[in-house]
Parts: C-alpha cells; structure tokens; sequence
C-alpha cells in the first residue's frame, strides 16, 4: 500500500508538465523584469525632478501600486477591464501587464532612492568642468547608482519570480499549480506525494533563483576591483 | 505612515470607482444571442477545476477527468454536436463568480454549491448533485444515530458546515476542533474522539482507505445542492440548460456518470442517490 511518493512525478506526463509549467513562471517573469528595468530607470529618474506636479504624478502611481496588492491589479485587469471595455486579454498577457507596472514602479523607487543617495558634488563636478545635464547622468549618475542598486534589484527580481504564483487566480496554470494539480490526483493513492511535488517545486525556484545570485556576485567582484 | 494613510481613501476610491463603472457596464447586454455567439465561437467554455478529484481533475496524461467534466462533455455534444467541442477553463473556488461576470466563460461546472448569496450573483439551473453532512465512525462502535452522540466527542473541522450545524442543532454534543484535514483524521484514529463529521462526499473516499471505519450516518442535516451556473440573466442559454438537464435527466445519465467517474473512487460501499441528483426530478 505505502509506495514511494516520488514516483508521482514521473508518473504519466507529470515531470514534462511541471517543467510546462515552470517555462510559463519563468515567461513571465523574465519578460516583466526587463520591461520593468527599461521603464524602470528613466521613472527613477523622473522621481527626482524639482517639478512638483511630476514629482506628485509618480507618487501617486507609486503608492497606488504599492498599496493596491498585486492580486488585485490582477483582478482588475482580467475580470474588470473585459466588463468595462468588452476587451479580453489572455492570462499570461494581462500577468506581464501587470507585473511590468509593479516592477516598474519598486524598479524606480530604487533607482530614486540609489540617484538621490550620491553626493551632490558628483552633479556639481560634472556642471563646473561643461558637461550637460544629459552627459551628467550618461557618465557620471547612472553608473554609479546601477552599481548602488544591483543588490535591491536582484532582491526584486527573485521576488518577482516568487509572486507569479498568483496567476494561477488570472487562469494561468503556472509551475505551482500544476503541482497542486499533481499532489491532488494523487491524494489517495499516495498520501506522501505532496511532500515530494512541493520539495521539487522548491528545487526548481532555486535553480532559477541560485544562479541570477551567483551571477551578481561575480559582477559585484568585478565592479570593485 | 502618515503618508501611508493619505493614500488608502484614494485606493479605496479608485476600486470603487471601478466597481461602479463595472456595474453599470454588465448592464448594457449584447443584443446578439448567447447559444447563437457559442456556436458561433465554435466551442463552448465551460469553467471547471483541476485540482479536485473525482470532481473536476487533471490526471498524470495532463487530461482533464471527473463527475463535472463528464456533464460538460455531454453537454458540449449536446449543444455543438461533437463531445470535443468543450474548452475547460480552469478556475479557483475564489474567481467562479468573476469568470461568469466578466463573460470569460459560458458555463461554470466547478462543484458550485447553490447559496441565497451567490443567487444574487449568478442565475443557477437544475443541481445534479447534493452534498450534506456524514458522520464517519469505527465499525466496531458504530454511530448510526445522532442521539448515540450525546455524552460522546464529535470530531468536527473548525468553521466548516459541520461545526456549524452541530453547534447550533446539538449544543449537548461535545465538539473537537481541528483547523486541518489531516489532523481531524488523525485525531479520529487516534481514538481523541469518537466520531468525525464532515462533507459526506469527503468521508466516503477516506473509509476506502482506512478499513475499520464506516459513514454510519450518510446524510443529515440541511442538504445543499450543486448545479450549474451562468452569467445572470443570461436567460437563453439557462433555459437550454435547464431543458437539456431534465432531459438527461429522464435517461438516468447523472447515475451513468456516477458509476464512471465517482464508482472507481468511493468504492461500492456508497448508494449513488447519496451523491446523485437527476435533474428536474
């Protein structure tokens, strides 16, 4: 009667459909946190402006994407949008909406927080030997403030990756659920099975998550020689 | 957090706001037919689940499989002419309401238990199941009876229906509660209590797999029923529905779909008219 619970993921098709399962997270995850480091940037630097009205617009945006969560932006977009609009959008499209403006939005903060962080004689230096404002931030802001961010980023991305497990909510059946799809087929027949599902599970958000770690150590290293 | 609060009102405001537009939206319907816009799509889609066995499941070959998908298929032949024109749309016990709202499916099939509360939301047509309470007890000191109970503990889980019923019904009954299934089960074993009450469908599997222990009592309580359910007031297709039911209901079919969907899972101890409703008898 008591089998071996590990024997429910090569079962039938399961490890091919966990490994389907794992490309639509990482899909989504890898093409949200590009959009949201290119949007990301500028919108940091935006955040610094002197012009008020800007500075209000981005607040705004910023904590209405913070305090809204992001299951909820979800809703919106698939369920809500469609009854307003009559517009359907797929799952997975509406999850790289979404997921870009929330990265967008912690992407940017950051790049604020690490811009206003550098000394002022940095910009003031620039200005007194003739460079423009544009040269200034080329040369002189960014790159030490990508440099400042790196850790936080990476901290945003992992969790990034993390948190598409709510589009299962959206419909779009993601590396988690197909497990929970795995475990509770299996729930009578091998009581142990979720055990061995989620502890792959597990491994597989590690073996996405270990190596973008072991990557920005190597850059840190190198960025401080 | 000053900050913070200032921002709360404006996005409770701006989910409110959006609610409202949204009502207002749902209220201008299309004027085109509804069965006429799914054969016009080719498919019909029908929301199930994947993840709740023998109900609405997805097996090891990455098919979907169970008592509700069993009814769609039949009812995809029925309105399209072919079994296959079904396209399962996988929902959560939290999103069944908005798939139907938000017109992302035609039909919910995902073990939908009627309530006067989700009756406001969604119109429902005939239930082809039921679920009420069972008592689960050991063979060997078997509990037939509600008033054997008295003076006894009772098992039950914390919140669910049967806590509910046994706290307002039977107030003399000494209770056990347990947040999770897994300890519930295992206080039983464990002899902590001497019966377990829960969802009958729920305990006719787990005496399948633990000998010694028998659903003395089958069904109590207030029963609820589980039926269909689509957008509300989309009245075309509910009559089609409701017709299409009672037609299969005359042919015994939900009794068919028992013997292949539920029979492998709970075994030949249940009686399928536990379980099984034919619809519009």
């Amino acid at each position: 009667m008591q089998d071996l619970g590990i024997r429910v993921l090569i079962e039938g098709n399961n490890l091919y459909r966990l490994m389907g399962g794992l490309l639509v997270t990482v899909k989504i995850a890898l093409i949200s946190v590009i959009i949201s480091i290119i949007f990301g940037i500028p919108f940091g630097i935006v955040m610094t402006s002197k012009n008020k009205l800007l500075r209000l617009v981005c607040r705004a945006y910023l904590e209405a994407v913070r305090i809204i969560p992001v299951m909820v932006w979800l809703f919106i977009f698939y369920f809500g949008v469609p009854k307003l609009t009559g517009i359907h959008l797929a799952g997975d499209v509406v999850s790289v909406i979404v997921f870009s403006i929330w990265g967008t939005a912690e992407k940017g903060d950051l790049v604020r927080g690490a811009v206003t962080s550098l000394p002022k004689h940095q910009k003031e230096s620039g200005k007194a030997i003739g460079l423009t404002n544009v040269q200034i931030y080329r040369y002189i802001i960014i790159p030490q403030s990508v440099r400042r961010l790196l850790p936080a980023t990476i901290n945003l991305v992992t969790r990034m990756i993390k948190t598409t497990s709510l589009v299962v909510l959206i419909g779009v059946v993601e590396v988690l659920k197909v497990g929970q799809q795995v475990i509770e087929s299996f729930v009578l027949q091998s009581p142990s099975a979720s055990f061995w599902v989620y502890g792959f599970i597990f491994f597989l958000y590690f073996i996405i998550c270990y190596p973008i770690s072991l990557f920005v150590r190597k850059l840190e290293l190198r960025w401080k020689e | 957090m000053k900050k913070f609060n200032k921002f709360v009102p404006l996005a409770i405001a701006l989910v409110l706001i959006i609610g409202a537009l949204t009502a207002c939206a749902s209220q201008s319907s299309n004027t085109k037919s509804s069965i006429d816009r799914i054969k016009e799509y080719g498919k019909v889609r029908i929301g199930v689940f994947s993840d709740k066995p023998p109900f609405g499941y997805v097996d090891s070959n990455g098919e979907v499989q169970g008592y509700d998908v069993y009814l769609a298929r039949r009812i995809a032949k029925d309105l399209l002419g072919d079994e296959s024109k079904v396209e399962f749309v996988f929902v959560e016990a939290a999103n069944r309401v908005e798939y139907l709202q938000s017109d992302k499916v035609d039909i919910i099939l995902a073990n939908f238990t009627v309530t006067d509360d989700r009756k406001k939301l969604v119109d429902f047509a005939h239930p082809y199941m039921k679920v009420s309470l069972g008592v689960v007890s050991p063979k060997d000191n078997v509990i037939t009876d509600v008033s054997q109970l008295k003076g006894k503990k009772l098992i039950v889980n914390k919140g669910t229906t049967a806590d509910i019923f046994f706290t307002k019904n039977y107030p003399d009954i000494e209770l056990l509660k347990y947040d999770q299934n897994t300890e519930a089960f295992q206080a039983l074993l464990d002899g902590r209590g001497h019966a377990l009450a829960h969802d009958n469908t729920m305990l006719f599997a787990w005496v399948r797999e633990h000998e010694g222990y028998t659903v003395g009592i089958t069904s109590l309580g207030g029963q609820d029923t589980i039926a269909p359910a689509v957008k509300k007031g989309n009245t075309e297709l509910l009559n089609w529905l409701n017709e299409e039911l009672e037609k299969l209901g005359e042919e015994n079919f939900m009794h068919k779909n028992f013997e292949e969907t539920l029979r492998p899972f709970y075994g030949d101890s249940i009686n399928p008219d536990d379980i099984v409703i034919e619809p519009g008898t």
